[in-house]
């Protein structure tokens, strides 16, 4: 098997001991590797372009901010967007942190309230929770079993006081694209402003922030093959949206975002906003194929297999499965040359069960046994059947010393089970 | 484009190699540091290794060390945290001043220095927490605060003490430490490491509440998916910074030497007060900065009017005024050397400068004396 991650070979030196020498990447909704192609767009402004692109008096600042003004023009024609409305960011967070928080003290002493649902990023979530506290009230709308929003639910939590509805694109964990257009037509109806993080969802699907009358749009570099450090928040100019800032000082950003502007990460996002231009409907197609594939040779071989979200409405690269009667830690440890998720990366390293999950109505055991396998650009097919071969071997084994699942074979119904304490 | 004279090291400097090659690593790999799997924990150790070296830099330990987007991100966590009031000095970088809008200043003398009877009077005369902010080098003319002694008065009234050293790490020895503050904003990009890193040193006694909160990075106090790259980037120019530390008196010499050889005309403000050794402001007397920029800019040399910081507009330098320097506050250039500067460098800005002062500055001069020269252009 070999792996032709591009960056297989600079782990190969490194020291992690029990791991072994080649592993496959399978988790593109936490982190994808740089293109090739970005990088060689960033290189020049590392070196000899290395000017303030806000210094204007001299070609060094000039020529950097020539740069970043081209990346701003790359990541809004990815959204319908005028270049004016792009407000480079550290990231989705801080395009997330900024939307909300700034959006909701901006029109605080006419409206105080949010709409969000209980599905979206933790910072999302957060900054809701921290608004709460500020004396903001925040409506955390449920999902289906599918981890699709209802929109009937979201007309009926808008009120005279909502300011802002904040639903996510594509969920990180379960892939599913939330019906935006609709959301949009909803809000617009209602007045309120629709932001929407696109963490997920930006160079993965079509997005038209006109079409879908999005108002802000959080954006991600490293989700999209670009450098992490970089993110961007599209803000509407007609009707325009206005907001607090987060982060002041030198009046960077037109005011929204201070702070000197990366010139090198700002060109590599928006080289991976329009390579992602270019190739997003190729790549849907060759993902979907790879997932297809994936997806069939696992439930082909192995029983009681369930997914969770929708499988119509998701990104081409994501899968997230629940494996019954196995345990989760020893899933994982079985499967040690995958690098999957077992959660959101943000929260992974913590035992709990997915929140995500449980919103869809997953039960603790199953979430327990979830994966989320991400595909992406350098994923190959021999990639693919390695890993389901994997997992399905993993899976087998782990069942072959199950007494839970020896019992379900005979037809027990384990929930019916009395267990006497011992 | 000519672009052999850089002298606006304070804006930003060049990327050192060793960052670049840092950075280059870490770009071609993959990995979020949150995730457990080896890929994730490959980057973890990047981030991890190159706290280490921050943290060397500037005498703290590394679990004082929260990674941030840079220096301006930095200034405004520490600036958000909750307090009755607020001092801040008269010429701090706009990232202070402007996350502190209700901010009492707090004011310097002629040489720019901070005057610390004037703060003491500040904090005696109302109750209720304070937060005091005071740079610990200023980024247009260079001077050195007394930090320590800052901290050491807002100590004793109770006070919390916050220090912008952007402008003071890695032209000289910082010890976070002995400087006895609270909390310090630093950025990488100034000492030769990328744009888009910085960091706040926090000590171990501040409770600081998070500005980005998500999922929980940097101990929950700086949420966002690392920038690995570019922290990386920063440990590398760290560490090479604080192996140049003692490049910094021959810098100094060529900037005292650079001063020598202008006009008697030429006003360096804040040459009395202790300087870093590589910024200078100079004013031109008569001669709008702007002017001046242009015309340096022509002769191929690279300097600035003040801060680089949004807008281009040139507007009148606040460090400048409060520093009592009346005209010459616009007339002020200020040029910043790095490691790497030339004394072809210095002889090509000396010669600019000589030759426009020439042009300009002597008949502006003489038409304002009324001695008889023809009236200036």
């Amino acid at each position: 098997m070999s792996t032709v991650l591009p960056t297989a070979a600079t782990n190969g030196g490194a020291d992690l001991r029990n791991a072994p020498t080649k592993s496959v990447y399978l988790d593109y909704q936490a982190t994808t590797p740089l293109d090739p192609r970005v990088l060689d767009a960033m290189m020049p402004y590392f070196t000899e372009k290395f000017g303030n692109p806000h210094s204007r008096n001299h070609p060094y600042g000039w020529e950097a901010e020539e740069a970043v003004e081209k990346a701003r023009e790359q990541v809004a024609e990815l959204i319908h967007a005028d270049p004016r409305e792009i407000v480079f960011t550290s990231g989705a967070t801080e395009s997330n942190n900024l939307a909300i928080a700034g959006v909701a003290r901006f029109y605080k002493d006419r409206k105080n309230h949010i709409v969000t649902a209980v599905t979206e990023h933790k910072c999302v979530l957060d900054t809701c929770r921290h608004l709460e506290q500020e004396g903001f009230e925040v409506t955390y709308l449920p999902v289906k079993s599918d981890g699709l929003i209802d929109l009937e639910a979201l007309k009926q939590a808008i009120t005279a006081k909502t300011a802002l509805v904040s639903i996510m694109g594509v969920n990180n964990e379960i892939g599913v694209i939330q019906p935006l257009a609709e959301i949009g037509a909803v809000c617009r109806a209602a007045r309120v402003l629709f932001h929407t993080d696109c963490a997920q969802a930006f160079g993965k699907i079509p997005l038209d922030v006109e079409a879908m009358k999005i108002d802000l749009m959080s954006i991600s570099g490293h989700k999209i093959y670009g450098p992490k450090g970089v993110g961007a928040l599209y803000v509407r100019r007609k009707p325009r949206v206005r907001l607090v800032p987060l982060i002041h000082g030198g009046g960077q950003e037109r005011g929204m975002r201070s702070g000197t502007l990366p010139t090198p990460l700002c060109v590599g996002l928006g080289e991976a906003a329009a390579i992602a231009k270019r190739e997003m409907a190729a790549e849907a197609e060759r993902l979907t194929g790879l997932r297809d594939r994936f997806y069939r040779k696992i439930t082909e071989r192995l029983p009681e297999v369930y997914l969770n979200g929708d499988l119509g409405h998701r990104i081409p690269g994501n899968l997230n499965l629940s494996f019954a009667y196995v345990e989760g830690e020893g899933l994982m440890m079985g499967i040690k040359d995958l690098s999957v998720s077992s959660g959101s990366a943000c929260t992974s390293a913590s035992l709990e069960p997915s929140y995500v999950l449980r919103a869809l109505g997953v039960t603790e055991d199953l979430a327990h046994t979830s994966l989320r396998i991400g595909f992406g650009r350098f994923t190959t097919e021999t990639e693919v059947e390695y890993a389901a071969d994997r997992i399905v071997e993993a899976v087998q084994k782990l069942r072959d010393l199950s007494p839970l699942w020896e019992m379900a074979q005979e037809g027990i119904d384990i929930k019916s089970i009395k267990w006497a304490a011992h | 484009m000519t672009r052999s004279v850089y002298l606006d090291y304070n804006a930003t400097a060049p990327l050192r190699p060793a960052a670049f090659e840092a950075m280059h690593a870490a770009l071609l790999e993959t990995g979020n540091p949150s995730s457990v799997h080896r890929f994730g924990r490959l980057a973890r150790r990047r981030v991890e290794e190159a706290r280490a070296s921050v943290a060397a830099l500037v005498g703290a330990r590394s679990a004082q060390i929260v990674f941030t987007s840079g220096g301006t991100e930095a200034n405004n966590l520490a600036l958000a945290q909750p307090a009755a009031r607020v001092l801040i000095s008269a010429i701090e970088h706009d990232s202070v001043r402007a996350a502190a809008p209700t901010a009492i200043a707090i004011p310097v003398d002629r040489a720019g220095v901070v005057d610390l009877d004037a703060l003491d009077r500040l904090l005696a005369s109302e109750t209720g927490p304070a937060l005091v902010a005071v740079m610990l080098v200023n980024n247009e003319t260079g001077a050195i605060q007394p930090v320590a002694d800052v901290a050491r008065l807002a100590r004793a009234r109770g006070a919390r003490i916050h220090c912008d050293a952007v402008q003071a790490v890695g032209r000289l020895a910082v010890d976070f430490t002995a400087l006895g503050i609270h909390t310090m904003a630093i950025s990488a990009h100034k000492i030769g490491g990328p744009q888009g890193v910085g960091a706040l040193v926090v000590d171990d006694e501040v409770a600081l509440s998070a500005m980005l909160r998500g999922g929980g990075q940097e101990r929950g106090l700086r949420a966002g998916t690392e920038n690995v790259a570019g922290i990386a980037g920063f440990g590398a120019a760290a560490r090479m910074a604080l192996a140049e530390l003692s490049d910094m008196p021959a810098v100094a010499k060529m900037r005292d030497a650079l001063e020598g050889r202008l006009d008697a005309a030429a006003t360096v403000l804040g040459r009395e007060a202790p300087r870093v050794a590589n910024t200078s402001c100079i004013a031109m007397p008569g001669v709008a900065a702007e002017t001046q920029v242009m015309a340096f800019d022509l002769a191929g040399v690279a300097i600035s009017a003040g801060a680089a910081c949004s807008s281009g507009k040139v507007r009148v330098s606040h460090v400048l005024q409060a520093m009592g320097a009346g005209e010459l506050a616009g007339e002020a250039i200020r040029v910043s050397l790095g490691c790497e500067t030339t004394q072809a460098d210095i002889d090509r800005f000396v010669e600019t400068w000589t030759a426009l002062w020439a042009r300009l500055g002597a008949r502006v001069a003489a038409a304002a004396s009324g001695v008889g020269a023809a009236p200036a252009a």
